[in-house]
């Protein structure tokens, strides 16, 4: 029984990171291709390390496949974020098909200088003397 | 944070008294440990909430798995299908959450959720700039959003 749940475990797994490579090769932009990349990717490394706390059952095997997963759940979004920000302020183009950028309006290039576009709004529970 | 060192230390104490050096006694003390907590905790001040913040993390922890999954099914779907489904654009999301380790905790959330991707924060901090993959329900995408980062920040506070 558990023999098969971790096989289906690693090949569900494989099945995530494959279609992650799918998405690196076929989607059009930078920013949509880190989103096939780290979260397909994150997923199938998760299940992969399921698979293999299940099959081995020690104690030892299965605190380091948690502490994989938890560390790859830690770092793939920073390292995510770091790429794509990078890569949209270097100015890679976005797809044409993309709707709506709210970012562009309130960024300035030549400060660097990101604006939120509400300075004048009062946050809730915030006073009127800073 | 008092709470969970006094339900570790109860662990422990449990552990050293039974003589059963195990994960699974060390389990058991930790659960037992973590309902006397619950006994006394409308008593002492100090840990007002903590017994109420396991269910609520269990119940983050079920909730962000089904978001993972399902996210990720419709991404994989627009990869191996031809023609494209999606519609990404950058929106502007205002921000509950105001420390550094909030804003860092929820925007590595949203980067984990498939088809969103954090970009910016704006330098006064009110705004996270995300990257969405499906932009075609947008009111709807916002609300979900706005839940996630309400569960999260209810762990903390």
């Amino acid at each position: 029984m558990t023999d098969i749940v971790g096989e289906g475990l690693v090949l569900v797994g494989a099945l995530f990171m494959l279609l992650a490579a799918l998405g690196v090769v076929r989607l059009p932009d930078l920013l949509t291709r880190m989103h096939a990349t780290t979260k397909a990717a994150t997923l199938g490394v998760t299940l992969i390390m399921l698979a293999v706390a299940i099959h081995f059952a020690q104690a030892a095997v299965v605190a380091r496949a948690f502490g994989v997963i938890l560390f790859i759940l830690m770092t793939a979004p920073v390292a995510a974020h770091v790429i794509g920000r990078a890569g949209y302020f270097v100015g890679s183009r976005l797809w044409e098909g993309t709707v709506k950028d709210e970012l562009k309006p309130h960024y300035d290039p030549l400060t660097h200088e990101l604006k939120s576009g509400r300075e004048g709004e009062r946050r809730p529970g915030e006073s009127d003397v800073p | 944070m008092i709470g969970a060192a006094w339900n570790l230390l109860l662990g422990g104490a449990w552990v050293v008294l039974t003589g059963h050096f195990s994960g699974l006694n060390l389990l058991a003390g930790l659960v037992f440990g973590y309902l006397v907590l619950a006994l006394i905790q409308p008593q002492v001040p100090a840990l007002a909430g903590y017994a109420q913040r396991l269910p609520r993390l269990v119940g983050f922890i079920g909730f962000f798995v089904k978001e993972l999954v399902m996210a990720n099914l419709k991404v994989a779907f627009d990869i191996v299908t031809p023609p494209w489904y999606m519609k990404p654009g950058v929106i502007a999301m205002p921000l509950q959450a105001r420390s550094e380790f909030e804003i860092a905790f929820v925007a590595n959330l949203i980067s984990l959720t498939p088809g969103t991707l954090s970009l910016d924060v704006s330098d006064d901090r009110r705004v996270l700039y995300i990257h969405a993959m499906f932009l075609d329900e947008e009111e709807e995408l916002r609300r979900d959003l706005a839940e996630l980062e309400r569960r999260a920040l209810m762990l903390f506070r």
